[in-house]
């Protein structure tokens, strides 16, 4: 955690968050109450960490995959695979650990999958993600044989709708998966391998970093989150729908981690951000619910979000930027960076590079540039 | 052939007006993917352009033919738009039609929640139209219609100016420019291709449903992808024939009829199958083309 | 041996040719000057570019230099890596704007925004990777954008039939309905060729077209080229095969450093002169023999036998010894780089064995060469070498951490402190080690890769090109760093352009040519004279 002071926690990301929510606040008066009932929390802002805890999940394990310059569309998928399998083994007769087990199984056997794909046999994340995408669902609806599987396994329920501590099992796994994975990644060397293969994969290489083998680690691990959560939503419905567990889910996953600060071209990430950028999203939603707006204006919504992101990302923002900055001495050198990197683009061999330093690279640290 | 019944023109004609839809969507993603690009907006296109059009005609009373022109100038818009955004915002393509299908998804939506039933005599006259086959076939109006963009669509891509220079972008978009091909004009008009096919397809999705629901054809975008790569166009662009996504087209419609006809199949295999022949296409290209850039010196292969 | 050479920076009148174009060749030129017609010189450049320099950061990739093309002319730039010529070359054809100096065509002052505005002035170029559409047909590509149309549709038949004259003048005989990637590069290059002088016609830059061209096809080319040229074309040619530029009866501009060096007629001009030329200053050529080829060296650290890889580079044999330099000359092309990257692993070798302190070892992968002690500095600092979003802390730490493994992470101030330590060492300036290093100039990042490297404490240490692109303050630095780290008893091979700086550090200078190493020298031959002999015989011996 070394990476995120104290002062860090204060950024864009968590006051966008705060700005949602208390307009959920403005909207729903009693949004913050949060009452004790029966051994547990209540709240709307309780609700907003459960129901948002499976894409909080699946964007931890997203946030990993774009880092290193990919993505992975099929954890919608997977999370129904992972979900049908283990309402399947719990209606077999097997043990709640075995049916866990298996289902988490099933996702890291999905994620390798796509790792090899992606790392072995050098395919373009989006297409070699994109079988699984399309074949995943079908294989969800084989494991449960097209119906909805329901299961009444206490233990398997409790999961999803259980509380530990008086806060929904989702978010209690939600967050100490965050911790765990946080700390995985920056108490060893993974994170910054991870940035290392996103920001420049030749060069990693040359500098003795087995590229190959992280990604497929990577996206294994994304797997696995997708199972988990896949896991917690057949658990919250005490049943598994292949059809519609997960749905679109992959594209809240990315939005999340892309709301929280990594780039679509790789590079620098953090989970916590993409955790509160899930969050945010499901402020939105919940916000949205809460003023009786259909559910489905969210889309719209998040199609604006997604848009403002690419404008302010791009690098046509950077160079307005640059512009505006030419008169103001402080960021004078950080602009003229970026311009630079902008000028000398046409230039490089391949058309795809791009200048990587954005507005959000390049403004929150311009006290570096004095001196 | 197990099923003798699948060679009747009966079945035939059916089986064109069945995959009209998904037909006419895949030549509009045949162009896009042969430029190397993705519109992953295409299915929920066609949601909102069904319940667009179910809302003018049956709340507000217009006549189909009005409704379907704002319908298709709406998409040729908002294609353009995508086109635009994938140009000078310089993210990739599938990014950006992800936004577009949340836009269109939620625009859908927000215009109505419920099923809209469509009742105009224009419909059923539609509808109604078919040119009868010997054997008792019947060719429907919307199977001739996604014969005729087939037909468009392969004179567009082979034969024009326009199809060059699509296969120039998918080819090498630095050459492409440099060989002076207009690169935001095709990147704008391959787009709104796209999305304007897509809407057609929308428009014959609810005259063969007669209604718009916003929820209608999730996941075809998916189909359409497979069905175009399954027909040999080349997902990281620059190869691939119209006619290729026709064949493409019939093939998916025939696992589906044939798991359909068989019985014991079930619905879920079709997924399986397109997911099964889509890597095996993918993997095929990439040694395909891995076998004719072997010379190619990068590091670590990366 | 300077006496024959005729100078050519002002070219005299009856110099320049007249402009026997054939009408078709002519694409109607777009005038578009800021002065006018008013500003017709005297001289008959077909195009001029008067004191053009361009700035990139802080590092001066052209300077106030001066060229001039005459019509009917074949024209060689040469230059090594990071001499100006790429940069000259996109000036020249739009690609890039100069930020000083003036382009002529035709006397006429004109600026170009991109390489599509210099065409439409006549300007056509051809490039080394064939900037064509391998995916079309070979009709296709020649006539993109002007295809002959029937009713709106392309005319297939007429297209393939005009390409087919059109291919005829060069001497092609192909279908022109085939898909151009079926072709060899050479009828590719040759299509490009005429594509570009189809649609322009007043100049041709062909940019090392030969480079990935065996001999019979470099002979096809130059067929061509010598026709273009006696149909009146004013032809820049780029390569770095001097035999070509000899055969091709250019005439010369050699850059260096971002500088004109000169611009002459062969005439009498050897190879030899035109590698000095490159390779900078007039080399004394008594004299100046490296103090280090004295010394003794007998514990051998890695032993290369054999060492090759198809396509690459023939096998090698070569010893490393503790605490020698072995410097490797040779032109860009030459196989040098390849050396580097089989020593590495990066690209393993296929054939022959190594040894490390006598033990057969093998290494299949940069990891496998990094746990036998060895760092590599790439060629591409900004391709292959730096991370240009991490911070100068991270690029430091990265091949220690590499060779630590993924569970033995350096924490934040073990990390700080490792790289102070290595930073200063290598007296990086840095605002910060927590700024990305993408910020810092190219002396700066350089030395991160370097301290990179030392933080790995390796025995041996491959450095390619250490000193390109990078400021004279820093260049010193670099060099001075090398005899450190040599007389700290580390072995080093280093791969440099700079003649007189391999002369300065090498104990041990390994020349290469043509892909195969082709000599050794030691002592008393480690002088820079002997060196550009070595590096030129071939194409001596080849005429």
């Amino acid at each position: 955690m070394s990476r995120f002071p104290l002062n860090r926690i204060i950024n864009t990301q968590t006051v966008a968050l705060a700005g949602v929510l208390l307009l959920n606040w403005i909207l729903f008066p009693g949004f913050f109450k949060i009452e004790w009932q029966d051994g547990r929390l209540f709240g709307s802002l309780i609700d907003v960490l459960n129901r948002g805890a499976p894409v909080a999940i699946l964007a931890g394990g997203m946030t990993g995959v774009i880092a290193t310059k990919g993505v992975d569309l099929s954890v919608g998928a997977v999370m129904a695979v992972a979900g049908a399998v283990a309402a399947t083994m719990v209606d077999a007769g097997h043990s709640t650990a075995a049916a866990v087990a298996g289902a988490l199984a099933a996702g890291l056997l999905c994620g390798i999958w796509n790792g090899v794909l992606v790392a072995l046999l050098d395919i373009q994340p989006i297409i070699a993600t994109l079988v699984l995408m399309v074949a995943g669902r079908g294989i969800a609806q084989l494991i449960t044989e097209g119906s909805i599987v329901t299961f009444s396994d206490p233990a398997l329920i409790y999961i999803g709708t259980g509380s530990f501590l008086g806060l929904p099992m989702p978010v209690v796994i939600a967050f100490l998966l965050m911790l765990l994975a946080t700390l995985a990644v920056r108490r060893t060397a993974i994170g910054l391998f991870i940035e290392a293969v996103g920001v420049n994969r030749s060069a990693a290489t040359l500098a003795g970093i087995r590229s190959r083998l992280l990604l497929i680690v990577v996206y294994s691990l994304c797997g696995l989150c997708a199972a988990i959560a896949g896991i917690i939503v057949a658990a919250y419905i005490h049943g598994a729908d292949a059809n519609n567990a997960g749905l679109w889910l992959e594209l809240d996953a990315i939005l999340a981690a892309v709301i929280g600060g990594t780039s679509l071209l790789g590079g620098r990430f953090s989970i916590p951000m993409a955790v509160v950028g899930a969050l945010i999203i499901q402020a939105m939603n919940t916000g949205i619910l809460v003023s009786g707006y259909p559910p489905e204006f969210n889309l719209v919504v998040k199609a604006g979000i997604i848009t403002l992101i690419l404008m302010i990302q791009s690098p046509f923002a950077t160079m307005v930027l640059a512009w505006f900055g030419r008169g103001e001495k402080r960021s004078l050198r950080c602009t003229a960076a970026c311009a630079r990197s902008w000028q000398q683009s046409p230039s490089s061999s391949s058309p795809m590079r791009r200048p990587s330093c954005s507005f959000r690279r390049c403004f929150p640290r311009v006290s570096w540039a004095i001196s | 052939m197990q099923f003798p019944a699948l060679l009747s023109t009966r079945v035939l004609g059916n089986f064109l007006t069945d995959n009209a839809f998904l037909g006419i969507t895949a030549v509009g993603m045949t162009f896009v993917i042969i430029s190397g690009g993705i519109d992953l907006s295409v299915g929920a296109v066609i949601g909102f352009t069904g319940v667009l059009v179910a809302v003018l005609i049956s709340s507000v009373g217009m006549h189909p033919l009005a409704a379907f022109a704002i319908a298709l100038a709406i998409a040729a818009l908002f294609g353009a738009a995508m086109g635009l955004a994938i140009h000078y915002l310089q993210v990739p393509a599938f990014i950006v039609t992800l936004a577009g299908m949340f836009l269109a998804r939620g625009g859908a939506s927000v215009i109505t929640q419920d099923s809209v039933p469509i009742n105009h005599e224009f419909y059923s006259y539609l509808t109604s139209l078919a040119i009868r086959m010997p054997g008792g076939g019947k060719l429907s109006f919307i199977g001739m219609l996604m014969v005729l963009v087939f037909l468009v669509g392969a004179v567009l891509a082979h034969r024009t100016r326009f199809g060059s220079y699509v296969y120039a972008l998918g080819g090498n978009a630095t050459s492409a420019s440099l060989m002076g091909v207009p690169v935001v004009r095709t990147t704008v008009t391959i787009y709104m291709l796209s999305s304007v096919l897509a809407c057609l397809a929308g428009l014959v999705f609810s005259l063969y449903t007669s209604a718009g629901y916003p929820l209608a054809a999730v996941g075809v975008e998916l189909d359409a992808i497979g069905a175009v790569v399954i027909g040999g166009t080349l997902l990281t662009g620059g190869y691939g024939f119209v006619f290729g996504s026709f064949v493409g087209v019939m093939l998916l419609g025939l696992v589906q009829t044939y798991i359909i006809f068989d019985g014991t199949l079930s619905s879920w295999w079709t997924k399986i199958v397109i997911g099964f022949l889509l890597f095996l296409f993918i993997v095929l290209q990439r040694l395909v083309f891995a076998a004719s850039t072997r010379a190619d010196r990068s590091p670590g292969g990366a | 041996m300077n006496a024959a050479r005729v100078w050519v920076t002002n070219p005299r009148h009856d110099n320049a040719r007249p402009a026997g174009i054939p009408a078709g060749f002519v694409a109607g030129p777009r005038r578009r000057g800021k002065h006018g017609g008013s500003e017709l010189t005297q001289t008959a450049f077909r195009m001029e570019a008067r004191g053009v320099s361009k700035v990139f950061g802080n590092n001066t990739a052209l300077d106030a230099v001066d060229f001039g093309l005459l019509p009917g002319e074949v024209h060689a730039l040469l230059g090594e890596n990071g001499a100006g010529k790429s940069t000259l070359i996109k000036i020249l054809t739009g690609a890039y704007q100069p930020d000083g100096g003036s382009i002529h065509v035709d006397g006429v002052e004109v600026e170009f925004d991109s390489p599509l505005d210099a065409q439409s002035y006549g300007i056509g170029t051809v490039y080394q990777e064939v900037n064509l559409l391998p995916n079309r047909s070979v009709a296709e590509n020649l006539f993109l954008g002007h295809q002959p149309t029937r009713f709106g549709l392309v005319d297939r038949r007429r297209m393939d039939r005009e390409a087919r004259v059109l291919l005829t003048r060069y001497g092609l005989d192909i279908d022109p309905s085939s898909e151009l990637g079926m072709h060899s590069v050479a009828v590719q290059q040759i299509v490009a060729i005429a594509r570009a002088v189809q649609l322009s016609g007043k100049v041709l830059i062909l940019d090392e077209p030969t480079a990935s061209l065996d001999r019979d096809e470099v002979q096809r080319l130059f067929e061509v080229v010598s026709g273009l040229k006696q149909q009146g074309l004013a032809i820049v040619f780029i390569t770095h095969f001097l035999d070509q530029v000899f055969a091709l009866d250019a005439r010369v501009t050699v850059l260096r450093n971002g500088k004109l060096v000169e611009t002459s007629e062969l005439g009498e001009m050897t190879r030899t002169d035109l590698v000095r030329r490159m390779l900078g200053k007039d080399i004394a050529f008594s004299g100046s023999t490296s103090l280090e080829a004295e010394r003794a060296f007998d514990e051998v650290l890695m032993s290369f036998t054999d060492y090759g890889r198809k396509r690459s580079v023939q096998p090698f044999t070569l010893d490393v010894h503790k605490g020698e330099v072995i410097g490797v000359a040779g032109l860009l092309g030459s196989g040098r780089t390849e050396m580097a990257r089989i020593m590495f692993g990066v690209d393993p070798a296929d054939s022959g064995s190594v040894t490390l302190r006598g033990k057969a070892v093998s290494i299949k992968a940069a990891t496998d060469a990094i746990g036998y002690g060895i760092g590599f500095c790439p060629e591409d600092r900004k391709a292959d070498g730096i991370f240009g979003d991490l911070s100068v802390r991270e690029n430091i730490v990265i091949a220690l951490q590499g060779k630590l493994g993924w569970f033995r992470a350096l924490n934040r101030d073990e990390q700080l402190e490792l790289a102070g330590q290595f930073g200063e060492a290598m007296d990086i300036r840095a605002a910060s080690l927590d700024m990305p290093v993408k910020l810092l100039s190219g002396g700066n990042q350089q030395k991160v890769i370097l301290a990179r490297w030392m933080a790995t404490d390796p025995d041996f240490l491959i450095l390619d090109e250490p000193t390109r692109g990078i400021d004279v303050g820093a260049h010193a630095e670099i060099v001075r760093t090398i005899n450190r780290l040599r007389n700290d008893g580390m072995a080093l091979l280093v791969i440099s352009s700079e003649i007189d700086e391999v002369v300065a550090y090498s104990s041990r200078v390994v020349v290469m040519r043509d892909r195969e190493m082709v000599a050794e020298l030691r002592g008393q031959e480690i002088n820079p004279g002997i060196i550009v002999q070595a590096i030129a015989a071939h194409e001596e011996a080849s005429t």
